[in-house]
């Protein structure tokens, strides 16, 4: 292994990258663009969910009980209707995704200590917005209840009380619960194991396919020079887009950054390294450019997508699956970057998914050396 | 001791029953010969004869099948990597890299072969005068012509002055002038004691040859200088017959007895007969009779092309009955 000739590759390949604008789109801009585009267009948030209301009542009572949707962020009224006619063709032509329907007897019920019914109707057609809107409903209307109970209390004892029990939930890590706190550290992730293995995996390729590679082999360069040489200008690409990554989360994202920076980048630089090889172990395989870059998005797009717990959270999905997810490396890079933004804790407590991520680089290199054969078949 | 072992300080090339099969297909055949120190074989066959695969084996990027033998000293199966550095290979399709500049290209090989820094300038200096690049020492690759491409290609691969190059078909595809020029190249290292292993399918390239090895099907069929090849190998006569609308006469020619083969060549024909008395009187006496102006009918030295032909023919007509019983 001689740095001399590794070096030699490395300022080659390093020429056409500059040279050849694709690439460097690729590398650079389409990593940005997706950061900006699943930054703002995944949010997971539900929030404002337009809402059409019924008040039959039109009484101070049912005013009362209204205000305390008029009050939450997670409601907006869009319009007062009058009859079921009206809440149908509200939903089904998507002016609003639920409505509230208070019956003619609501105050009197009240008034007279009885239960009052009331209707929630939400549009199954999202049902994680239903499930999520029907949550926030029932704390409203939860709260009226004990609101009306205690003044009733109150008035027939002349006496002040206390609810039994003082619930006070706090979300630790994300206080305001915003899905892009734990998407973008999720997103960096996926997008750098997405970006990287396409990168390396035309560059074996392209050297076959364009018979530079026979020339190659004719000469004394060994494998590894080569391979290292190849790795070196797409780390330094890589390890960039870490950095714009972090400065858009930062300044464009807000996403809070509470772990150790330099920890941030190391475990970003052990990542890379192993995407990058297993790029390199495609490209060597596949000898084919075409075929190279589409089993590196295959290889690599969905697993970290759907598998890494970046969106789904691995411990809801069924066993069988869970136990692949442990073979994608994203998916402890992912757990890793979460920990660094939001819990910043360091490896002290995530030392296993460093380590992983550690022998996931060791393989990948490994293998890419191994298959790469100074010969013609 | 073994004949691949003897004179390896005479030998830069031996090789002994070196065979390559892909499957069925048997690309090169129990091929045997030798390579002087300092010396131009030319290795000549039709396309899809073996030539490319034979160069693979000898430059250690394609193991063989079976057979032995030494390029520079070292053995071809097990110094694969020792052989890579000391040769030089140019294939067959443009090897350098189109992207990037002349000068960049030729650093790029100067630090894969480890050139001495001491000397890394003066070797790069070289090469491009001997390209004739100097003023386009900051042109991109792919714009150069052939020619350029070809010496600039070379230049890259012998940057490390090795004692053995290889060249496979290194002129195909360049103009006239270039492909003469590149040859003056190849006499000037051969001139310094490189020894030159060079494919090629031009007849007048293998003239310019020390010697030359004739490969067919994967067979070596004839090796020799071409003075050998041309005086010694051929069974039967070559006539030249020079006459007016040379197409037409060889109509009439082919039609005598005893002649094997017309062929156009320049301006006149080149016929291939058993004996040359019979066949220049008859010749001479058909074309008066039908009226053609004859100028010339005499027996000539062969020229490669048409010893080469012979010798193909020959070996299609001995194979010939063979695939008729298999069929």
């Amino acid at each position: 292994m001689k740095l001399y000739r590794t070096w030699a590759v490395a300022r080659k390949e390093y020429l056409h990258i500059i040279r050849d604008p694709r690439s460097l789109g690729m590398g650079i801009v389409i990593p940005v663009i997706l950061l900006l585009l699943f930054g703002y267009a995944l949010s997971l948030d539900v929030d404002n969910v337009p809402t059409v209301v019924w008040d039959q009542s039109e009484s101070q009572v049912s005013r009362d009980f209204l205000s305390g949707f008029q009050g939450s962020p997670y409601f907006s009224i869009v319009k007062f209707v009058h009859g079921y006619g009206e809440v149908d063709r509200a939903i089904n032509s998507a002016e609003a995704l639920a409505a509230l329907i208070i019956p003619r007897d609501f105050a009197q019920l009240i008034e007279a200590g009885r239960a009052a019914p009331v209707q929630l109707i939400v549009d199954g057609s999202d049902s994680d917005t239903a499930d999520t809107a029907i949550g926030y409903a029932e704390t409203v209307a939860q709260s009226f209840s004990q609101q009306v109970a205690v003044r009733e209390v109150q008035r027939k004892t002349g006496r002040t009380l206390d609810l039994p029990l003082d619930y006070r939930p706090r979300t630790w890590y994300n206080e305001d619960m915003e899905s892009k706190n734990y998407i973008v550290p999720g997103l960096i992730a996926v997008i750098m194991m997405v970006i990287a293995a396409l990168l390396t995996s035309l560059t074996i390729a392209r050297e076959w396919e364009r018979g530079t590679m026979e020339q190659l082999i004719s000469t004394p360069v060994k494998g590894p020079e080569l391979i290292l040489g190849k790795l070196f200008p797409y780390f330094t690409i890589g390890m960039f887009d870490v950095l714009l990554a972090v400065l858009m989360g930062e300044f464009l994202f807000d996403v809070p950054l509470r772990g150790s920076v330099p920890l941030l980048f190391g475990m970003a630089a052990v990542f890379l390294v192993g995407a990058l090889s297993l790029g390199i172990l495609i490209s060597v395989v596949t000898k084919s450019q075409l075929l190279a870059s589409q089993l590196a998005m295959v290889l690599t797009f969905l697993p970290s997508f759907l598998l890494s717990g970046f969106m789904y959270a691995i411990s809801n999905m069924p066993q069988p699956i869970q136990i692949i997810t442990y073979v994608i490396p994203a998916t402890y890079f992912v757990s890793l970057l979460k920990g660094i933004y939001l819990k910043g804790v360091g490896l002290e407590v995530m030392a296993i998914q460093a380590g992983l991520l550690g022998a996931f680089g060791v393989v990948m290199v490994i293998l890419a050396n191994d298959k790469f054969k100074k010969k013609l078949e | 001791m073994n004949s691949v072992e003897k004179n390896s300080n005479e030998t830069a090339v031996v090789v002994q029953d070196l065979e390559r099969r892909f499957g069925s297909f048997i690309a090169v055949n129990r091929v045997s010969f030798e390579v002087k120190k300092g010396e131009i074989f030319g290795f000549l066959g039709p396309n899809g004869a073996g030539k490319s695969t034979t160069i693979r084996m000898l430059i250690g990027v394609l193991a063989p099948t079976d057979g032995v033998g030494t390029v520079a000293g070292f053995d071809i199966r097990t110094q694969a990597e020792e052989i890579k550095k000391h040769i030089g290979y140019m294939s067959q399709k443009f090897s350098l890299y189109d992207d990037l500049t002349v000068s960049e290209n030729i650093d790029f090989y100067s630090g894969i072969y480890r050139i001495d820094p001491a000397r890394k300038k003066a070797r790069k200096e070289w090469v491009i005068e001997m390209a004739g690049l100097e003023h386009h020492r900051h042109s991109r690759t792919a714009i150069l012509s052939g020619g350029w491409k070809q010496r600039l290609a070379l230049g890259c691969a012998i940057l490390h002055e090795p004692p053995v190059i290889f060249l496979d078909e290194p002129t195909s595809g360049v103009d006239p002038v270039s492909r003469r020029q590149f040859w003056d190249l190849i006499y000037e290292l051969s001139g310094k004691g490189v020894t030159v292993f060079v494919t090629t399918h031009y007849m007048d390239e293998a003239e310019y040859c020390d010697r030359l090895g004739l490969i067919y099907r994967g067979e070596l069929i004839a090796a020799g200088t071409p003075e050998t090849l041309k005086t010694e190998l051929m069974q039967e006569d070559v006539l030249e017959v020079i006459c007016e609308r040379p197409q037409d006469a060889m109509g009439e020619i082919e039609q005598i007895e005893g002649i094997k083969e017309v062929a156009l060549f320049g301006k006149g024909l080149h016929v291939v007969v058993e004996e040359t008395e019979r066949a220049v009187a008859a010749i001479s006496d058909l074309l008066q009779r039908r009226g053609y102006a004859v100028t010339r009918v005499e027996g000539i030295v062969p020229s490669l092309e048409d010893v080469f032909v012979s010798l193909i023919e020959a070996r299609d007509r001995a194979e010939q009955p063979q695939q008729e019983v298999k069929r």
